[in-house]
């Protein structure tokens, strides 16, 4: 018999999972798992549902069916502390007004392991300059929220959830902002990152980098498994409505998605 | 770190004694710091300084008690306005401008005048119910009116409610007033320290303290709604329960002082605004430095609506408007590029 504390707790799962606003079904019957250490992708059309997912996983709105996990744990029961020193959540359009410094802006991740009493302190210091490092945005650290251009902001935000130091860090859309280098870097550098990863992507050839894709479609998960098992030409013409076929790079053999309007 | 802070500590502790001192010394009777300090010390630490019973009549039971409550006021405001501000992500947001003095002054009226509740409802508790009536009638219209985060829309729903409490505050005035208590209502509406003694001091000071200390408490939280409540949600906080107890909290704290004081507006507009420019959105120094800043304020309005028309008292209501209405209209024009 195999011992129970050997076999590892996903870090985050769903069953069942479904959301109903208002008549309308914004997700339905959503099983998934995600297994420790990978980065799972989520593509689909607009409007599929990505972000609404997300948000349901990372428990920032409750599920009308179904249940989320959280390593094993239900997520609704768990306080939103303890969640949050285990998950972090980069959404894709947070802003303010206020004039936040780049450093402060990061340093609001280290939220869940301060209380009223415990002082920020070095050790938190240095958990917040490496997150900045490691989105390249060291150089930021004085500037004024409203002086960073649309790239730089989504990397402190990134930044922010990294100070975090989550197990499990969910991203909507990160790279939708980013010049083509410092999306190439940034995804590079959440897939070195040691934790699981679940980001919901637009760009498919991006995608195939991932090491298992899910497939939205109205709500519904259509596809799970290796990118390109899942991203068939007949599945992207069934759920994206495009012809599309593979090319292979000659330069290093790296399969290309082309797709073309139907 | 509390090594740094000592300074500013010190220098805030002798602003804050500097502004009372200075409070308590000007008037329609200047009373020069020496009597002042021999009235003190005679009340204090029974010094025994022979004194003139009507210049010790003035310092100790009119001046200091209404100095000391300015100061409770301006501070427990300033302090509402930093909340609100936090919670709702609206720079506008003000106990004023969002109808929660307006929904106060109703309450405390209907308990003044129609005695409703008997004795169980103190003025204060009554101001309690009404401001939290009102400002969850607020929100409910701004929410029906569109989307969340849209600053006009929670600033016009404030309008809409003051002027649906201040309709019902003159409509209760007029059915059940005496003319006698019509006047002193309707002073007491715009803002007046006139009638403040000690057992208001005993109120609001606590009142105004315990509210800083519940909010320095959640500045961790505060500060996480810097980019939303789901932002602060991700990143550990309960959204719910926080807004639910800091709110709560605004409307505590505004509520008892409206009902000693009246609806005195802009204070937490003014002091926050002009502190965040100073010192960065961080609230673990903007929220003391706010309460610091709204004390010396409403110390100096205070002070001004005694001896700015001279045998006369304006209510410190219209002095505190007079400064925070163009100061309301410039954070409104810089907001624009903002958007």
């Amino acid at each position: 018999m195999s011992n129970l504390s050997d076999v590892q707790l996903a870090p985050l799962r769903c069953l069942d999972l479904g959301l109903r606003v208002r008549g309308h079904q914004l997700l339905e019957g959503i099983d998934l798992q995600v297994l420790a250490g990978e980065t799972l992708g989520i593509v689909g059309p607009n409007g599929s549902g990505k972000s609404t997912l997300l948000k349901l996983l990372a428990g920032l709105r409750a599920p009308s069916s179904g249940a989320v996990q959280l390593f094993g744990e239900p997520l609704d029961s768990l306080p939103r502390r303890r969640v949050a020193q285990r998950l972090a959540l980069v959404e894709q359009q947070a802003d303010t007004h206020e004039a936040i410094r780049v450093y402060d802006a990061v340093a609001l991740g280290r939220t869940p392991w301060l209380s009223a009493l415990a002082p920020f302190a070095g050790q938190d210091r240095a958990i917040v300059e490496q997150a900045l490092r490691d989105v390249d945005a060291l150089h930021l650290q004085q500037r004024l929220w409203g002086e960073l251009s649309g790239g730089e902001r989504q990397r402190v935000h990134i930044a922010r959830a990294l100070a975090q130091r989550p197990q499990v860090l969910l991203l909507d859309e990160p790279t939708n902002h980013l010049d083509i280098q410092h999306q190439l870097s940034l995804l590079h550098c959440v897939q070195a990152l040691p934790v699981t990863t679940l980001v919901a992507l637009h760009d498919l050839n991006q995608a195939l980098t991932c090491d298992r894709l899910a497939v939205l479609e109205s709500g519904r998960l259509v596809a799970l498994g290796a990118p390109l098992e899942v991203l068939t030409p007949a599945r992207l013409l069934s759920t994206f409505g495009v012809h599309a076929h593979y090319l292979t790079d000659p330069y290093d053999g790296a399969r290309v998605l082309r797709v073309r309007a139907p | 770190m509390s090594v740094r802070l000592l300074p500013a500590v010190a220098l805030a502790l002798l602003a804050l004694l500097a502004a009372l001192l200075a409070g308590v010394a000007i008037g329609e009777t200047p009373i020069a710091l020496e009597l002042v300090y021999q009235v003190l010390a005679n009340q204090l630490w029974q010094a025994g300084y022979p004194l003139d019973p009507i210049d010790a009549g003035i310092v100790w039971n009119y001046r200091l008690p209404r100095t000391l409550v300015a100061a409770a006021c301006g501070a427990g405001l300033a302090t509402c306005g930093v909340i609100l501000q936090a919670l709702l992500r609206n720079a506008l947001a003000e106990p004023y401008l969002l109808g929660l003095s307006a929904g106060a002054s109703t309450g405390a009226v209907a308990v003044g005048l129609l005695g409703i509740g008997g004795a169980a409802l103190s003025l204060s508790a009554g101001a309690f119910i009404g401001a939290l009536f009102a400002f969850a009638l607020v929100l409910l219209l701004a929410r029906a009116a569109g989307p969340s985060h849209n600053n006009a829309q929670v600033i016009l729903a404030g309008i809409a409610g003051s002027q649906l409490f201040n309709a019902i505050t003159a409509f209760l005035i007029t059915k059940s007033a005496t003319a006698e208590q019509a006047r002193g209502i309707l002073f007491w509406l715009l803002g007046n320290l006139s009638g403040v003694r000690w057992p208001s001091v005993s109120l609001a000071l606590p009142v105004a303290l315990l509210g800083l200390a519940i909010c320095l408490w959640h500045r961790r939280s505060l500060d996480a709604f810097t980019f939303g409540a789901d932002s602060a949600a991700s990143l550990g906080v309960p959204v719910r329960r926080t807004q639910l107890l800091l709110i709560s909290c605004a409307a505590l704290v505004t509520a008892v002082m409206v009902s000693i004081v009246g609806a005195i507006g802009f204070v937490g507009l003014v002091i926050p605004h002009a502190l965040r420019l100073l010192l960065g959105p961080g609230h673990s120094r903007l929220l003391p430095a706010s309460a610091l800043g709204g004390a010396l304020f409403l110390i100096s309005a205070d002070v001004l609506s005694r001896t700015l028309i001279s045998g006369q008292v304006i209510p410190v209501g219209v002095v505190t408007a007079l400064i925070g209405a163009p100061v309301f209209a410039l954070i409104l024009i810089s907001r624009r590029g903002a958007r």
